[in-house]
């Protein structure tokens, strides 16, 4: 087997390994944690025979392992059991919801990464003049708000001082994909804020660092234009260190969409989740709770096998 | 005709950014004035600090990192090219001067094959067809001797090694026909059996190619091999310029006189005494591996004396110091230290196995507590082995810090306020507090400029006379070994090739890796070069 | 002594002033925390400096009070994840072996999800308390600060003058605390600042989902929550506290900057 071949079954390998454990992290979290489901659900004044019917109900009585199996297989057929508020089933809710997080998502990614990648490589050319100073000192800024706080900052911009958008993200399953857009057009800014900064000054930090090798004072010394030496032997190196920035900061979007859904009301995974952690519902927030975990981790995994990938040292061993 | 290069009171500045000060420009260059003819070598001497790589660089009107060429006159095939826009610079650049680094490792672009580098200033420029190219620089490599020429361009440069990719700078350099290349450092970072051999080839690709260059080096004994002129540079300024064979045979300034007779101590070999130090048939590898660094290693350090460890990179010789001390436990062999066993692991070793058995290191930078001052790290053993405490430590301090010759005021001072060879004897006081037997000295001059390293010995030398310390002493560099050895351990991949009294080790007949690992030592006279090429028994290790 | 650029001066200022305010809030803010002194949403005026809230509570006395529960959470629990995740980030570099590896792996599985999605998933169970919001938020960021102080410490024991310690003989406790620990503090410093803005934002956000400080209890993050219909309106209650989360946030970001550029500039000066 090709070495990198190699390299790379071995990371998605362990990256599958450290999905499974943090199934068991959840799984644990949620029913090894002092606090008694049924207890929970049904409140202090609970009757004794109605807490051990719902035990029995919701299969607390058989061990623990037990339980983290079948959950487990139920997730890998499909099968995510019912939520406890409402006996709804959670897959079915899942599905519906994962299509608008999804949308949110790529619409900012779509915006996020090159406007990052061309401001870093703006600031990076720039370095140390007043380009590059104003989109640290402007990113610095946003780095240090919370999601929620940038949304509102812009919701309180764009609907009340500059009145051109509505502050609630309304989607329905049979609008156009354009009244899609418009209606998700807030949160994707707020989301592509809240990225974009971190993502810019990784790529910046990236290609510097690459700018700073002594090859490419070697190509200076060859006499080749400065867009020369860029394209010709600072990206070809630079390019994998910027793309699993870009993969890595994906992976923040995970957090900032939890939480933008949930300010502008918009139906989707991270709003779900939210609202059956404070419901207690337990199978919806494990069930929710590791998809979020699994993208989180496909993502990384993406980034690293990229970067094994083009590293020349790998591709060509001795 | 006028000269090919020319520069008329060069004048180079630069910005510091001293911690908690102001910002300040310091004059890195002042007041050179030197010419370069065509097709000929001038050589650039001096210290870390005398400027030489500034001024190199300047020849292609380029300063790193901030640096400002900011007075004088820069003649380049008869016109002023400091100054000129950054247009007419990349004409110049790769077409006229081209430049070969110290480390052509870091040098070349990790993600591209040597050919398309090699040739890349060449088609830039335009200067010939991509065929043609590549054969030139195929011929090149054949002409540099590097292995397989046809095939070499399609490797990429972490698939050669590092006396290879020098080579390959080399031709890189050269391949666009320039009329300079400047060298800066080619062969610093290379063993020395590599060296010699980098050293032969790019002579003979300059002599044959009739390009003219500027040879960097802090080596005297190198640049008299290849060059025609020497400039000895100090601090920025001019100290000396004449022709190899004056600067050499009868230099005028004091500075160039301290310069040529460096190394030149004559230790007399003391005579045999008991041993305090036995190693025996010490074999031993890192955890995890399945490669022995060391094999059967034997040697004999009488007390008192000095026993040389010598070897090229890779030879073990740092390892079987590590041994000794008890960082990595032998897997076999037994060590007798002062009359008794010692343990192979350091946690089965007394206080007295360690106060007795000391070390000091090749970089003092990191050798000592940035955070301590040199009170404390020179105080801490006397406090440790002794209980010294409050006034009778700190006058025993004194007294060491006097020993090493620092005298009164450095006892509250840090680290980073210390120079080079100061931080040396700093260590050396702290192997000195535990009044040891022995003293490992691993490489402990090789990081420091001649002069300074010259300065350590001598100190090394006195205090052995005084205390009657015996020193490990190890090193890769020969004339070291001349200077401060009683015997010698030659050492190659591992095991010990020759080892005995100075005077037996150091005279013929040799066996094989000896002989070149003693013929590859520069020496100091015009011709050495080409006298060792002409009869060296065995390639050099790096091939 | 060194001078203090301008942006490190206003960063100490401005933490200085929170701190003094979340410190001396029973005296300082001018209305208890939850009296009904004014009408729904009042526009700032001299009575109430920055206006009342949803329900005419003064905002500038809540934000007083809700800066010491936000700082004080925030301070137990970096607290608790620095003192955790430093000791066992020098225990692994220096014990290294297996003590290493079982704390390393556990801290990658923790850090293989987000920290919001982890603390989502273990409050759906505990009951929500200062307590429990301090612990977990600790626990999760003390992988962090794990990484860090290892990563440093794994630095300095490499270097010579920690192993010529050893050679001497010197013990355990004199090789962290005398070699390595003073060598490390400065970054450590620095990141004590990071975690601090972390779990400032952290328990922000989980109060704005209504997962974190619980009324009647204030906090600025719980105080958006609480305001936040207002924006529609045009009422500019909810980022008053918004305004302060990230004023303080700017100014600790600063302050380790400062810190961390002294660490480098120090290193900078060895070499020469």
């Amino acid at each position: 087997m090709h070495p990198i071949l190699k390299l790379v079954v071995q990371r998605i390998a362990l990256g599958l390994v450290l999905l499974l454990a943090v199934s068991l992290l959840i799984f644990a979290g949620t029913e090894a944690l002092p606090g008694d489901v049924a207890q929970s659900i049904l409140g202090q004044s609970a009757t004794p025979e109605a807490l051990a019917n719902l035990r029995e109900a919701l299969g607390l009585n058989e061990p623990a392992l037990t339980r983290y199996f079948k959950w487990l297989g139920g997730i890998l057929t499909g099968d995510f059991g019912v939520a406890l508020t409402n006996g709804q089933d959670i897959g079915q809710a899942i599905g519906q919801r994962l299509g608008n997080t999804l949308f949110l998502a790529s619409a900012a990614a779509m915006i996020s990464v090159p406007l990052a990648i061309l401001l870093g490589l703006v600031a990076a050319r720039y370095n140390g003049r007043w380009p590059d100073k104003l989109i640290s000192g402007v990113t610095l800024s946003t780095i240090s708000l919370p999601e929620f706080v940038a949304a509102y900052f812009v919701i309180y911009l764009l609907t009340q001082v500059i009145p051109i958008f509505q502050p609630v993200a309304m989607v329905f399953p049979g609008m156009g994909f354009w009244e899609k857009l418009q209606a998700v057009a807030l949160p994707v800014i707020v989301l592509v804020l809240v990225v974009l900064a971190h993502m810019m000054r990784m790529t910046r930090a990236a290609v510097l660092n690459v700018m700073q090798s002594a090859y490419i004072e070697t190509a200076e010394l060859k006499g080749l234009g400065p867009m020369t030496v860029i394209w010709r032997h600072a990206l070809p190196n630079a390019i994998a260190p910027i793309i699993s920035v870009v993969v890595l900061n994906l992976a923040y979007l995970v957090v900032g969409v939890v939480v933008v859904e949930v300010v502008f009301s918009y139906n989707a995974l991270g709003q779900y989740l939210v609202d059956h952690v404070a419901k207690r519902d337990l199978p919806v927030v494990q069930a929710v709770g590791l998809i979020f975990a699994a993208v989180y981790i496909g993502l990384n995994i993406l980034a690293d096998v990229i970067s094994i990938l083009a590293n020349p040292r790998l591709r060509h061993p001795k | 005709m006028p000269d090919l290069l020319e520069f008329k009171n060069l004048r180079i500045e630069a910005t510091s950014y001293p911690p908690g000060e102001p910002p300040r420009d310091v004059v890195l260059v002042d007041g050179v004035s030197v010419s370069v003819a065509k097709g000929k070598v001038l050589g650039l001497i001096g210290e870390s600090g005398a400027g030489k790589s500034t001024i190199g660089l300047s020849a292609m009107s380029f300063g790193r990192g901030g640096v400002r060429l900011t007075g004088g006159e820069i003649l380049l095939n008869g016109r002023n090219i400091r100054g000129m826009d950054a247009a007419g610079l990349r004409a110049l650049r790769g077409r006229e001067v081209t430049y070969v680094a110290q480390s052509a490792a870091a040098a070349f672009n990790p993600a591209k094959r040597l050919m398309e580098q090699v040739i890349e200033t060449t088609l830039h420029h335009g200067i010939m067809g991509r065929a043609e190219a590549e054969a030139r620089a195929v011929s090149l490599f054949a002409k540099l001797g590097l292995p397989n020429p046809e095939s070499f361009g399609r490797r990429y440069p972490h698939q050669v090694s590092g006396g290879q990719l020098q080579r390959a700078m080399t031709a890189m350099a050269l391949c666009p026909k320039p009329d300079l290349v400047i060298f800066d450092e080619p062969t610093t970072a290379l063993d020395v059996t590599t060296q010699i051999d980098v050293l032969a080839a790019i002579k003979e690709a300059i002599r044959d190619t009739g390009v003219a260059a500027l040879y960097i080096t802090h080596d005297l004994a190198v640049v008299a091999q290849v060059s025609d002129d020497i400039l000895v540079l100090r601090h920025g300024k001019m100290v000396e310029y004449g022709s190899v064979a004056d600067i050499i045979t009868a230099p005028k300034q004091a500075y160039t006189q301290a310069l040529v007779s460096v190394r030149s101590i004559d230790h007399q070999e003391k005579p045999e005494a008991p041993a305090v130090l036995s190693v025996q048939n010490i074999t031993a590898r890192y955890a995890g591996t399945n490669f022995d660094v060391l094999k059967n290693v034997t040697v004999d350090l009488p007390a008192g004396q000095t026993l040389a460890v010598v070897g090229e990179s890779g030879s073990g010789k740092s390892t079987l110091a590590r041994v000794i001390t008890g960082l990595l436990p032998a897997a076999q062999g037994r060590i007798r230290f002062a009359g008794r066993e010692l343990s192979a692991d350091l946690a089965g070793r007394t206080k007295d196995d360690l106060r007795e058995l000391q070390m000091i290191y090749q970089m003092a930078d990191v050798a000592m507590n940035p955070r301590q001052t040199v009170g404390t790290i020179i105080g801490r053993p006397l406090e440790f082995y002794f209980g010294l405490k409050g006034e009778a430590k700190r006058k025993r301090v004194q007294d060491l810090l006097d020993q090493i010759e620092m005298g009164k005021g450095f006892m509250d001072r840090y680290p980073a306020e210390l120079s080079g060879g100061q931080k040396q004897r700093v260590c050396i006081a702290r192997a000195l507090a535990a009044k040891p037997k022995l003293i490992i000295c691993d490489e402990v001059t090789s990081a420091l400029d001649p002069l300074v390293a010259d300065g350590i010995l001598k100190l090394l030398l006195d205090l052995q006379a005084r205390e009657g310390v015996a020193y490990l002493f190890i090193t890769h560099d020969l004339a070291t070994v001349r200077a401060i050895a009683d015997k010698i351990a030659v050492m190659y991949r591992g095991q010990v090739v020759r080892y005995g009294g100075k005077t037996d080790v150091l005279t013929p007949p040799y066996d094989d890796y000896t002989d070149l690992l003693l013929s590859s030592a520069p020496e100091m006279r015009i011709g050495w070069l080409e006298e060792v090429l002409a009869h060296r028994k065995m390639e050099s290790a790096g091939n | 002594m060194r001078r203090i650029p301008l942006s490190a001066l206003f960063g100490l200022v401005m933490t200085g002033a929170f701190l003094f305010c979340a410190v001396f809030a029973q005296w300082i803010a001018p209305y208890p925390l939850d009296a009904v002194t004014g009408k729904v949403w009042e526009a700032p005026s001299a009575e109430f400096w920055l206006g009342t809230d949803t329900i005419g509570r003064d905002i500038l006395s809540r934000m007083i009070y809700g800066g010491q529960i936000t700082i004080f959470v925030a301070l137990a629990s970096s607290l608790l994840s620095f003192g955790m995740g430093a000791f066992f980030g020098f225990l692994a570099a220096v014990r290294g072996g297996w003590i290493d590896q079982v704390l390393s792996r556990v801290v990658d599985v923790l850090m293989a999800i987000p920290s919001l999605i982890v603390a989502l998933v273990v409050l759906s169970v505990l009951p929500i308390s200062l307590p429990v919001l301090i612990i977990v938020m600790g626990v999760l960021d003390a992988t962090r600060v794990f990484r860090l102080s290892r990563a440093v410490a794994m630095d300095i024991t490499v270097m010579d003058y920690v192993e010529a310690a050893k050679l001497r003989g010197e013990k355990q406790s004199w090789i962290i605390f005398r070699e390595i620990l003073p060598n490390a503090l400065s970054p450590l410093v620095a990141e004590f600042g990071l975690r601090f803005i972390f779990a400032v934002l952290f328990i922000s956000t989980l109060s704005f989902l209504g997962l974190g400080i619980q009324p009647p209890l204030a906090d600025w993050g719980g105080m958006v929550k609480e305001n936040k219909d207002g924006l529609i309106y045009g009422k500019a209650a909810a980022l008053m506290p918004a305004l302060a989360i990230a004023v303080l946030a700017i100014s600790v970001n600063l302050v380790a900057d400062w810190v961390l550029s002294r660490t480098t500039s120090l290193k900078g000066g060895r070499g020469a």
